[in-house]
């Protein structure tokens, strides 16, 4: 990590020196339109720099949960907090909140019509009102920290999909979020792409990011995550250190999942 | 990474006409017997058609109308104007084909170079007085040295592209003040507008008017706003159950009996408002295609990264979707193009209405076949022209391919 990539991630360099909640998460409930329960009542405190892992079998609601956090998608009861400001259906503190959290998508949802320096310069020219020159500037080093700078002037549909969601990351990390959400970012890659994408946000968690990571990749789990949560049913079956999770987990449910997995 | 893998080519297949018959048209004795008698009848037509084309068929019809033809009742004296507007747009259309071809290798290659060396021909063997023919080899002229000039300047100044759009605006308002006339210059009556002329005039107005009308409307359309969304669909749905002839036969004859005694829009403005209204409905449901069509997955991603509702419809979403429908977007002007004829039936002099006038002249009674063949003529070259535009527009906007 340099010194000049430390610096882009704002606040980041006092991680671990406070413990400052960045998401609270109380009791939250959501139904679907057709009156699916999907979660049930979840409970969860990200910290400050903390990088947070939610595995979980398919339909267990961790990716509705995670996004709630950037009110992708509703919820009916509980209360969610992100950066202390109330995620309600307020439309100035929804798009505060946005402005904070960045995500990244299983799918990547680049946009095909722009080149990949435009991709990544849109939202902080539009949303935050940079300069043009600015905005390149940190995009070009945004993308000379993922590995593709070279490919700044091509379209997304010209590269890989592992090249594709490292720009999805710069993209997000552009507008220079406090947080940053990933939604099974690498459960559509081809598996030689998966690792090169993995390296990016393990970088990305040593300088500090709070990060909240929907994924099924235990190595990364086990390498870079402060906390494990296991959630099932849309309920919080368990959540401790990696080391814990995975050699000594709590829950028979924790320890059936585990032994799918493993 | 596997450069001698990479070099090797497929083997060449030679095609000898011969096998090329073989396996097209006579593969099997049915299709060899289709193929002859097909081939029978396609002569036979072919054989009448150039026997009354050049035997039977009496053509003074057309030089003799010309003017007409093309301009309708346009005084002779104020020529000059539509002259002069046809030099702008040509040196503009020039202008505009270089700047977006200056990375191809070659602007004036074989198939332009036949096409450009066919139109002056053309405009050579236009039976007009000498002068006008001049003129006409003169903005091709103008074209051919505008394009190899916009491609000179465009790789100089990369900001020229975003001025053409600009500088098309203020060709359409030079363009119509020219042929209306006022500050300064003798004002020409849109009763005396007539032809080619007129047809164009109006179709390049709705097109224009119903372009941004029919794109609100679709988003209108898609609204979460429960009213906005009644109100489009309603319009939508409203003008697709009319015929066109109904809505140009309201605007001519029923809007007139509805406003007070000499208040009285324009014929003209009546007519391209019908057009317009009635385009936008349809153009809204070819945009809606588009828009459905845009993943989820992007409007997420826009959200995510803080973008309002405006802002990703008109920087992420709208262009994928308008870049998704242009061949049906075209297609519907092609269409609008074509159905500005259906304004002779309510008494506009138009190329089909002019047509019509000419053909009622005792002196040409019965030349429908030499009339409308050439008019034809006419249509298929604007409507195949704007087909050709949209394949290369399309072919501009590909992303996606490797």
């Amino acid at each position: 990590m340099t010194q000049s990539q430390t610096e882009m991630i704002q606040d980041a360099g006092d991680a671990g020196i406070e413990t400052r909640p960045m998401i609270v998460a109380q009791d939250v409930q959501k139904w679907y339109d057709n009156h699916f329960h999907a979660l049930r009542g979840v409970s969860l405190t990200v910290n400050k720099g903390e990088v947070v892992v939610i595995m979980g079998p398919s339909g267990s609601g961790k990716s509705t949960f995670i996004r709630t956090f950037n009110a992708l998608e509703s919820y009916q009861k509980g209360r969610i907090e992100v950066d202390g400001i109330h995620l309600c259906h307020d439309l100035k503190n929804i798009a505060e909140i946005r402005r904070e959290v960045g995500m990244v998508f299983q799918q990547f949802n680049l946009f095909p019509h722009l080149t990949v320096l435009k991709n990544v310069t849109l939202a902080p020219i539009w949303v935050r009102r940079w300069p043009k020159a600015k905005a390149e500037e940190v995009a070009m080093r945004l993308l000379e920290r993922v590995g593709i700078l070279e490919q700044a002037h091509k379209y997304p549909g010209q590269l890989s999909g592992g090249q594709q969601q490292r720009v999805a990351i710069a993209r997000a990390l552009a507008m220079q979020p406090k947080i940053m959400l990933f939604d099974e970012p690498t459960s559509a890659l081809d598996p030689e792409m998966v690792r090169e994408v993995l390296d990016v946000m393990l970088s990305l968690a040593r300088s500090g990011m709070t990060m909240v990571v929907v994924t099924h990749e235990v190595g990364f789990a086990r390498e870079v995550a402060d906390r494990v949560v296991l959630m099932a049913d849309g309920l919080l079956v368990e959540a401790a250190t990696p080391e814990d999770f995975f050699n000594r987990p709590q829950e028979d449910r924790t320890k059936k999942f585990l032994s799918q997995i493993l | 990474m596997t450069s001698s893998l990479s070099t090797a080519s497929p083997p060449e297949v030679r095609r000898r006409p011969r096998r090329w018959l073989q396996k097209n048209l006579f593969n099997s004795w049915l299709n060899g017997l289709i193929t002859i008698a097909l081939g029978g009848v396609l002569l036979w037509a072919g054989v009448e058609f150039l026997t009354w084309a050049i035997v039977e068929a009496d053509w003074r019809v057309i030089p003799a109308n010309l003017p007409l033809y093309f301009v309708g009742r346009y005084p002779a004296d104020q020529y000059w104007r539509l002259w002069l507007m046809l030099a702008i747009i040509g040196a503009l259309s020039g202008l505009t084909w270089g700047v977006l071809a200056q990375r191809v290798v070659r602007l004036f290659t074989v198939p332009v170079l036949v096409g450009l060396s066919l139109g002056g021909l053309g405009m050579m063997l236009i039976p007009t007085p000498p002068i006008y023919r001049l003129f006409g080899l003169g903005i091709t002229l103008v074209s051919v040295f505008s394009a190899w000039g916009g491609r000179q300047l465009a790789r100089q100044f990369s900001q020229l592209g975003q001025w053409l759009s600009l500088l098309w605006a203020v060709t359409f308002l030079v363009a119509f003040w020219l042929i209306r006339g006022g500050l300064g210059l003798k004002v020409v009556s849109s009763n005396d507008w007539g032809g080619l002329l007129l047809t164009v005039l109006m179709s390049v107005a709705s097109i224009l008017l119903c372009f941004p009308l029919g794109v609100l409307l679709a988003l209108g359309r898609q609204s979460s706003l429960p009213v906005v969304r009644g109100l489009s669909m309603a319009y939508i749905e409203l003008v697709r159950g009319v015929p066109l002839i109904s809505i140009l036969f309201m605007g001519q004859v029923m809007i007139p009996l509805f406003l007070p005694e000499g208040v009285r829009p324009d014929r003209v403005a009546r007519a391209i408002l019908g057009l317009t209204l009635f385009s936008a409905a349809y153009l809204a449901e070819n945009v809606r295609g588009g828009l459905q069509a845009i993943p989820r997955g992007q409007w997420e991603a826009a959200n995510a990264l803080g973008f309002n509702a405006p802002l990703t419809v008109g920087l992420i979403v709208l262009p994928q979707a308008i870049k998704i429908s242009i061949p049906a977007i075209v297609g519907q002007f092609i269409g609008l193009f074509q159905d500005t004829t259906l304004l002779s039936i309510v008494g506009l002099l138009e190329l089909l209405g002019i047509s019509r006038a000419i053909l009622a002249n005792p002196e040409f009674l019965g030349k429908y076949g030499e009339t409308y063949l050439f008019i034809g003529v006419i249509y298929w070259g604007f409507c195949y022209a704007m087909s050709i535009g949209s394949r290369r527009l399309e072919q501009q906007l590909n992303t996606g391919q490797r």
